[in-house]
């Protein structure tokens, strides 16, 4: 075959990249989340399963649980706000779905972290949104809105749509409106023809998408950050903490892989319930 | 007979285009009417108006003595069977024929029931548990069909039902389609651009071109009895020649051309009498020969054979007239013979003045 060579060549090549800058990184960080934290925040090299039986701390949990609670809830929000948008897009003509789809792109050009400090500047005591209220006379002294359990979730879900929306068109796109038709000419209402047609065949969009914004708003780091003060710890700011301020490397590298492990299963529950198996 | 559908004054407009330009039609229950024309004449937009897909700009349209104009697609008791079928990937078949029971509330052992019946119908038992991607073309071609039909619809809408399927299983649903509507007694109307599909499936047929309705009829008066050039040139084979009348006298009508000797050709009483006219002459009633006959033919036109096109029953020539026109002639194979005649070889069409056709060059529209 003429084609074997150049697909094994490239097969090699992205083989030798993932495995040296995805792999030995990976590896090593297994390696540090088996090692004990050294005297001044260094590492010493001694194997304990320490780290690892930290995670079964009751406050761990409570960060854990709460983190996928957030980014349960912003995939939730994701898929509903950006079901009817990608539904737009996707039956739109042309020129327009070219539009729509530069609108959606352009967050994209600036940088995140400035995004999320926009955030800031709307949710803060003098910010916009207080402004506004005042000034509309809604609202007597302003609102606590930044450092909130909703300021983070609307960061998060603000981040994260995009990544919704995209696989969503795509699917969207590949449904005939045709079936629309049919589902109406076959006395179906307007919800039940997106209950029984448009939502089943939607699902390798939904499924996409939910990964793309559930995983990153599991891990984010930002978002919480700075809309949540640090007040609450998510998984990604207490990485970040045991990593960069209580320079305990080997307990965020056993965060980190718990955090994956607990992905990755639920991944594979995922894929034994119906939902999952037809949809690949 | 009663009248299952009635469209008055009909226009609707997709932008700055007339997709239906005034069309009223009356459809008797129980007929199989077909709408033929060539693509973007407006006949999928009729059907989609009927069912409710589309609105109509001006006019009424009325189903069963009920003016259905502003009602949506689930009031209106029509079903309609999409042009790529639109089943429902997702669903088996089973589920994609109770689709509408299901809508509508029906209880599931009726839904069970009928089911199962109308699968039986359309000859689909023992695939109820199939995907419709697992289903060979005329197979979901007959799940598209009884998924319409376990609706009991007075009117059944077809989008180009046959257009899909190849020549052979077209020829076997055609006449599956006949035997459907003969046992479900219901009203078909069809979309279609195969005008033998047309002329072999209807009871009538309506011809539409540019928007407009040009003719409406039996299959045979369409054939026979056009009412234009444009509804000639598309039904069936035709020969074709412009020209003026110069004398009209008991329903025929002398016809000058130029480049060409006069023909007489009959005038239909609500045709034409005087100025420009077109000719009409079908391949099959036209006499092709190496010489003159003499059995009393009205009109002799001297050719040149062009072509022979041997069709195993039939000979097509295409033959050239002095005016560089080329015209046709069907000549039915009776013994052992291919082309008796060879190309380039002088010849006489011949034909009586009542075979021939004078059509009006611009229609009066309907």
């Amino acid at each position: 075959m003429s084609s074997a060579f150049p697909v094994k060549l490239s097969l090699l090549s992205a083989g030798i990249f993932l495995g040296l800058f995805f792999l030995v990184p990976l590896l090593l960080i297994f390696g540090v989340s088996l090692a004990s934290r050294g005297m001044y925040g260094g590492l010493a090299w001694i194997a304990t399963s320490e780290n690892y039986q930290r995670l079964l701390d009751p406050l761990v949990g409570t960060i854990f649980l709460r983190s996928f609670l957030f980014a349960g809830l912003t995939t939730m929000v994701c898929a509903a706000v950006g079901f009817p948008l990608a539904y737009c897009m996707a039956r739109a003509s042309r020129q327009w779905q070219l539009l729509l789809l530069i609108l959606v792109m352009i967050p994209f050009w600036t940088n995140f972290l400035v995004r999320t400090y926009a955030w800031v500047l709307i949710f803060r005591a003098d910010g916009i949104l207080n402004t506004l209220l005042m000034r509309l006379g809604l609202l007597e002294e302003p609102l606590s809105m930044l450092f909130t359990d909703v300021s983070v979730f609307v960061g998060l879900v603000y981040g994260y749509l995009p990544f919704m929306v995209l696989p969503l068109v795509v699917a969207i796109e590949r449904i005939s409106p045709q079936l629309e038709e049919a589902a109406f000419d076959l006395y179906a209402s307007m919800g039940a023809m997106f209950r029984h047609v448009l939502l089943p065949l939607s699902k390798p969009g939904f499924i996409a998408g939910g990964v793309l914004v559930f995983i990153p708003s599991l891990g984010a780091f930002i978002t919480p950050y700075l809309l949540g003060g640090g007040q609450k710890m998510m998984l990604g700011t207490l990485i970040q903490q045991e990593f960069l301020v209580s320079r305990d490397w080997p307990f965020g590298s056993a965060l980190s892989f718990g955090l994956m492990g607990t992905v990755l299963l639920l991944w594979f529950l995922l894929g034994r319930t119906s939902y999952g198996r037809d949809s690949s | 007979m009663n009248e299952s559908v009635v469209l008055d004054g009909v226009v609707k407009t997709h932008g700055p285009i007339v997709a239906v330009d005034h069309v009223s039609l009356s459809i008797q229950s129980g007929e199989f009417f077909s709408i033929l024309g060539p693509s973007g004449s407006g006949k999928t937009t009729v059907l989609r108006l009927i069912a409710g897909l589309d609105r109509p700009d001006q006019g009424e349209i009325v189903i069963q003595q009920r003016i259905v104009t502003s009602d949506s697609p689930h009031e209106r008791p029509v079903n309609m069977v999409f042009q790529h079928y639109a089943l429902f990937p997702h669903m088996s078949v089973f589920d994609n024929v109770a689709f509408g029971l299901k809508m509508r509330g029906e209880r599931p052992s009726n839904i069970q029931k009928a089911v199962g019946h109308m699968l039986a119908l359309v000859r689909l038992q023992g695939k109820e548990k199939r995907l419709p991607g697992q289903l060979s073309g005329g197979e979901q071609q007959r799940v598209a069909l009884a998924r319409a039909l376990v609706n009991r619809p007075v009117v059944l809408l077809l989008d180009e039902p046959l257009a899909a399927l190849d020549q052979q299983l077209r020829q076997e649903m055609q006449g599956e389609l006949k035997r459907l509507q003969r046992e479900v007694k219901a009203t078909f109307i069809c979309v279609t651009h195969q005008q033998d599909e047309a002329l072999m499936l209807s009871d009538r047929v309506a011809v539409m071109h540019g928007g407009k309705l040009l003719q409406v009829g039996t299959p045979q008066e369409i054939y026979e009895q056009p009412v234009s050039s444009t509804v000639a040139r598309f039904i069936g084979l035709s020969n074709l020649l412009s020209g003026t009348i110069t004398r009209f006298e008991d329903g025929l009508c002398w016809v000058e051309h130029e480049g060409l000797s006069p023909v007489v050709v009959k005038c239909p009483p609500q045709g034409p009498s005087q100025g420009a006219v077109t000719v009409m002459i079908r391949p099959e009633r036209l006499h092709v020969s190496a010489e003159v006959s003499v059995n009393g033919y009205d009109n002799t036109l001297p050719a040149v054979v062009n072509q022979c096109v041997f069709n195993g029953n039939e000979v097509l020539y295409h033959v050239r007239l002095r005016n560089e026109a080329i015209w046709m002639a069907r000549v039915p194979i009776t013994e052992a013979q291919g082309c008796p005649l060879t190309v380039g070889q002088p010849v006489f069409l011949q034909w009586s003045a009542h075979e021939g056709l004078a059509l009006p060059t611009h229609p009066a529209p309907l």
